[in-house]
């Protein structure tokens, strides 16, 4: 089989929107079968109660958050090495997924720290670093923004991606040792040792369902901008035609 | 090669020397943005003791970004920047060069005038020096890192909003390290683990930041 048969828009445009669909019914599969796991069949926590049940959101999207970064600077980073036209906009499909995941960790994280350590917000390393990943993601967005030619949105994108990912550990690092610096361990993130099975496996599901919503959305978005971009080729208009 | 190096340096400091009013703006930045926190936060000696090292060090950051949108830009503008990326040097070389001649006009002051600013926040004396060999290894880093930002950004609109954007969470760890060395040092421990680690971002930036701009620069002028 030739792989490179979909590395041009018009033979990978039909083929994102099947993949799209299964990865979103796999998704609504996972996410359901994952959230009952979490909501009715995973025991109370003895120390936490029933606050803890947002670890099914939190801990997946934070997961979720940091891998699509990676494989974000990893289609940019194909991208700029073989100029490649798909690698680019697969990047800026997949910048907006992660940025939701981003701020839906700090969120539920926000809501999870307020009732077990009384507060929205510490200055933990990990919540720190997740911050400035948001920050990262919105500099990247910003930026294919602000550039009109999509080329070089691309490009100037990738740069700036491969940039943060050689940035990231260096971020990682220093907000540990500046945490550990400047305040005791009043607060501690690391959980209790072990882990009820279901509550293990709730999780892992649920990160299985997050995995396909961001493969499907990133496949919905990335199918937007071929349209978009190669709105002068005849297949482009014949499917505007066709579901118009 | 190095006599083009030491060609697009004395070059740069030239037209710095020409418009020093460039180079005075950014350094009054800096001084009245530091002089602006005591006003905020009131005039408490103790609390300003404290604060003064992340004060002086978020003021240098925002200095060093304000002055980067003047790195290629005028270049740009008039051609230059065109000739440097057609000439025989290596375009990273020139990018380190010009790196270099940026941070001696917008760095540099910076490192000589923030004992003085530190003295108003009554920093204890003895650590002045931490202070700014901390601010000495880092402003470099900072230009290096923000010469991509500027690269990318090149002749786009909004560019400054933008380039704030993309640079200051880059910048975070110098931050941290920057700022903690003289508070390591005032606290007792010494500040030579940061100096250190400061000093290790160095090399690596100056190693892998100009290809990088060298880069961008093409991204963005072809």
């Amino acid at each position: 089989m030739n792989w490179f048969k979909y590395s041009s828009p018009q033979t990978f445009f039909p083929l994102a929107g099947k993949l799209a669909l299964w990865f979103g019914v796999l998704a609504a599969i996972a996410c359901t079968a994952g959230l009952y796991l979490g909501f009715f069949v995973a025991p109370t926590d003895a120390q936490q109660g029933e606050a803890y049940r947002i670890i099914f959101i939190h801990v997946p999207a934070a997961w979720m958050s940091m891998f699509l970064y990676l494989v974000m600077a990893f289609w940019a980073g194909l991208g700029l090495a073989f100029n490649t036209r798909l690698s680019g906009m697969m990047a800026s499909a997949i910048a907006p997924t992660g940025a939701l995941f981003t701020f839906i960790a700090l969120w539920t994280g926000s809501l999870w720290g307020k009732p077990t350590w009384g507060t929205w917000w510490v200055w933990d390393a990990r919540l720190t670093s997740e911050l400035i990943l948001l920050f990262l993601y919105f500099g990247f967005l910003a930026l294919q923004a602000a550039i009109d030619d999509p080329r070089r949105a691309d490009k100037a994108g990738a740069v700036l991606a491969l940039v943060g990912v050689v940035n990231i550990p260096i971020i990682y690092f220093s907000v540990k040792w500046w945490n550990t610096l400047h305040q005791g361990a009043s607060v501690s993130l690391t959980k209790a040792p072990t882990m009820a099975a279901t509550m293990l496996t709730g999780m892992a599901v649920m990160a299985f369902g997050f995995w396909f919503y961001s493969i499907a959305a990133s496949l919905m978005r990335a199918r937007c901008i071929m349209l978009e971009r190669e709105r002068a080729s005849d297949w482009a208009a014949d499917y505007a035609r066709g579901s118009a | 090669m190095l006599a083009a190096l030491r060609c697009v340096i004395r070059r740069d400091l030239l037209l710095a020397a020409r418009r020093s009013s460039d180079v005075l703006t950014v350094l009054l930045f800096f001084v009245i943005v530091v002089s602006l926190f005591p006003l905020g936060v009131g005039p408490d000696a103790g609390l300003l003791r404290t604060i003064a090292p992340g004060v002086i060090w978020v003021a240098a950051l925002l200095a060093s970004m304000l002055a980067l949108q003047r790195m290629f830009a005028s270049d740009h503008a008039d051609g230059t920047l065109e000739q440097m990326l057609l000439g025989a040097t290596p375009l990273g070389m020139t990018v380190a060069a010009k790196v270099f001649a940026h941070w001696v006009i917008s760095g540099l002051p910076l490192v000589l005038i923030s004992p003085v600013l530190a003295l108003q926040f009554d920093f204890p004396q003895e650590f002045l020096g931490v202070l700014a060999l901390s601010l000495a290894l880092g402003t470099p880093v900072l230009s290096l890192i923000g010469a991509i930002g500027a690269a990318l950004t090149l002749g786009l609109r909004g560019g400054g909003a933008l380039l704030s954007l993309l640079v200051l969470p880059l910048y975070v760890p110098v931050l941290i390290i920057g700022a903690g060395a003289a508070e390591a040092a005032v606290s007792g421990l010494g500040g030579h683990a940061q100096l250190l680690l400061l000093g290790a971002l160095l090399v690596f930036a100056v190693a892998f930041a100009p290809w990088a701009a060298a880069v961008a620069l093409r991204i963005s002028t072809e």
